[in-house]
């Protein structure tokens, strides 16, 4: 009997060191590519964790139907090992240790947040195995000089700038000097609204913009009324807002509430605020920026145009009334992946990062080139309007399908 | 200073500082009640008018208007605080002060993972559907922050009324004054202190429907009304009513004008700021009272 557990556990212990001797042959396992990501299915990030592990597998799913991937002549079909992270940056770095150490996995898609990207980043380095992700915006992830990690979506600092560029647009058109502008921004003092709140200084800054209100909103707070009564005061041109979710929607009920009249405002995350059905009428030419829209004309040769991704998608998933662009730059990212092994025709870790990181493609979800530092420079950020209830892209103007409303209409009852 | 250049706006904010100070003055009122009469020093306070604050919400999804919310409301935290004090409060009233304060956080806690398991993280806001008017030409008051303002008036006034003319009124004050003379005297303390706590819960739940309809909730915007009841009472003393009310509406027209002269960022430093200075300003106080006991 105990000759025979000896014997059981030497067994073990000689296939456990041959699958630990093997790792590099486990990235592709016969004909199929392994890529891997340890993302949320679980936590506070489990709703969008989810939307973006359905992008990836609508990505692989297309691709493998089209015929998958070919290198040095030969079809290879691609695959996602996933692991759950359970939405905390500890768990999204160890999983990745597993996925590298234990199974083998040398190419990476990303997890969902930003928190948990500026966890996986340090490990992808250490390993020197490119990730290419979709889900962390925060721009601290391309200041720090990482060489594997790249991004398809636009970086947090550009999600306002858009709406700087056009108040200056508009100013010009209207016969005043973009410097003219007065800016009110209220941005919640927390690491993405102020990357946001960065990258529109940096913008203001380029046309001479002076900011006449600079609020920081803590964490817990749920009265902004000080800082409105300051914009009432003040009649800035432009008042600009970011604090999530509660944010958005702390800031729509009380620009309603004391009817703030300024001609352009814009906020983040007016969709995952439901401002629109919350407050109705009085959301009403607020500016949004978005990731990306299905109504934008980007289009790609393997899901056609944006529209057609979102009906695919609708098709392929049951229960979403609208496409998040979570799951869109999910796919994309799994596109840049196909793209860069077959440009690379290796599976040489180095030679398919440098593929990558020569990408310059288009896609439905729109340009995709990446910058020294990984993020991509190739899309921007679009701006909607909300019109009558309904997301209208208004900037920047080559991919605008409705003209902006300006100055916008003074909420009253 | 644009105060000074445009005086209409200090209108603004001392009116967005008195209709909000009115709930505030509100729940901390009902937590100098608690402490006063039971020594029991609610961490949960901000949590129970959140929790006030979603059934006036979950009832306005349902069709019913928030402001019939605001009785039952009222209502329903009445019966929930007897069944915490049954079941929690009973068993710490008489220990040191650090157990009942640990057993008020961990219930903080709990209430607020349990409201966001049941109404998830986001921002809600009860629509009262009333007009907002202007006036002086910039100011604009919405009805329903009037109305509210009159409400916690009216509550205010039937807790005072029923505290002096009632039989529990007396009964929680003698309590309050010796509980052991209460007690003497044939006094339930038991049920003193049971109905003491669901009067507390009970006006929490009236705060939290009104500031519903007012601002907006959210699960874990609890501990800023608990930091905001702890600093009225802290700055006014427990049984003093009108410094209650004073030190709440003060608070809130502090509020309002550090955020628009400091900026947003030092609205609730502003507040515990101040905390630190009544504090200090005690200590000085009484200080000249002190004897030296030899």
């Amino acid at each position: 009997m105990k000759a025979r557990l000896t014997t059981a556990v030497m067994a073990s212990a000689v296939a456990l060191g041959v699958a630990l001797a093997t790792p590099a042959s486990a990235k592709v396992e016969g004909d199929t590519i392994i890529l891997g990501s340890a993302i949320s299915f679980t936590g506070k990030y489990s709703t969008n964790g989810i939307h973006a592990k359905n992008g990836y597998e609508l990505g692989v799913k297309k691709i493998n139907e089209a015929g998958g991937v070919t290198v040095g002549g030969k079809k290879y079909k691609l695959k996602v090992q996933y692991y759950d992270d359970e939405s905390t940056p500890l768990r999204t770095a160890q999983l990745l240790e597993r996925l590298v150490n234990q199974d083998g996995v040398k190419y990476f898609l990303g997890p969902y947040s930003s928190a948990t990207t500026k966890a996986a980043a340090p490990i992808i380095e250490k390993y020197k195995v490119p990730m290419v992700e979709a889900e962390g915006a925060s721009r601290s992830l391309f200041n720090k000089g990482y060489k594997y990690l790249f991004a398809v979506l636009s970086t947090s600092e550009q999600y306002l700038a858009s709406a700087i560029a056009l108040a200056a647009e508009i100013a010009e058109k209207n016969g005043k000097k973009a410097s003219d502008v007065k800016v009110a921004m209220a941005f919640e003092n927390d690491p993405f609204s102020l990357d946001v709140r960065a990258g529109v200084l940096e913008d203001m800054k380029k046309y001479g913009m002076k900011a006449v209100i600079d609020d920081k909103m803590p964490r817990d707070l749920n009265d902004i009324s000080a800082t409105l009564t300051k914009v009432k005061a003040l009649k800035p041109d432009l008042l600009v807002l970011s604090g999530h979710s509660k944010g958005a929607a702390t800031a729509a009920r009380q620009i309603k509430e004391l009817q703030i009249d300024t001609p352009m405002i814009a906020m983040t995350h007016c969709e995952a605020a439901k401002i629109t059905s919350k407050f109705g009428e009085a959301t009403n030419d607020i500016l949004c920026p978005t990731q990306w829209a299905e109504t934008l004309s980007y289009k790609d040769d393997l899901f056609g145009t944006a529209a057609d991704y979102d009906k695919l998608f609708k098709a392929t998933y049951e229960g979403y009334k609208n496409v998040p662009y979570q799951s869109a730059q999910a796919t994309a990212a799994v596109q840049v992946w196909a793209d860069a092994f077959e440009r690379a025709n290796s599976f040489d870790v180095e030679k398919v990062r440098d593929a990558i990181a020569a990408t310059d493609m288009q896609t439905f979800y729109g340009g995709i080139k990446f910058s020294e530092a990984g993020n991509n420079i190739a899309k921007p950020m679009v701006l909607r309007q909300i019109q009558n209830g309904a997301y209208n892209v208004v900037a920047p103007s080559k991919w605008a399908s409705h003209p902006v409303n300006w100055p916008r209409k003074a909420p009253s009852n | 200073m644009v105060l000074v250049a445009a005086p209409v706006f200090n209108v603004q904010l001392l009116l967005d500082g008195l209709f909000i100070g009115a709930t505030f003055a509100l729940a901390a009122y009902g937590l100098a009640l608690v402490w006063g009469v039971m020594n029991v020093k609610n961490l949960a306070q901000g949590d129970f008018v959140i929790m006030g604050g979603y059934i006036a919400w979950w009832l306005g999804t349902q069709g019913i208007h928030p402001l019939w919310g605001l009785p039952i409301a009222i209502v329903v935290m009445f019966a929930f605080g007897w069944g915490i004090y049954v079941t929690i409060i009973r068993r710490v009233i008489d220990k040191d002060l650090f157990t009942s304060l640990l057993a008020t956080f961990g219930l903080a806690i709990v209430i607020a993972q349990l409201l966001n398991l049941m109404f998830g993280p986001e921002v809600q806001t009860a629509e009262s559907d009333f007009a907002i008017r202007q006036i002086l030409g910039v100011v604009t008051v919405a009805e329903i922050k009037v109305l509210a303002f009159v409400l916690c008036g009216i509550l205010a006034l039937a807790v005072v009324i029923f505290m002096k003319k009632s039989r529990m009124g007396q009964a929680i004050r003698a309590t309050a004054q010796d509980p052991r003379a209460a007690r003497v005297m044939g006094i339930d303390t038991d049920k003193v202190y049971a109905f003491t706590f669901s009067l507390n819960a009970a006006i929490c739940g009236a705060a939290g429907a009104l500031i519903s309809m007012i601002w907006v909730i959210q699960p874990f915007y609890g501990i800023s009304y608990s930091i905001r009841s702890f600093v009225i009472v802290t700055a006014a003393g427990f049984g003093n009513l009108p410094g209650v009310i004073m030190a709440g509406l003060g608070l809130g027209v502090m509020e309002n004008y550090s955020g628009f002269v400091l900026g947003a960022e030092f609205q609730q430093a502003t507040v515990v700021g101040l905390l630190l200075l009544v504090l200090i300003w005690r200590q000085i106080q009484q200080r000249k009272l002190r004897q030296v006991v030899s």
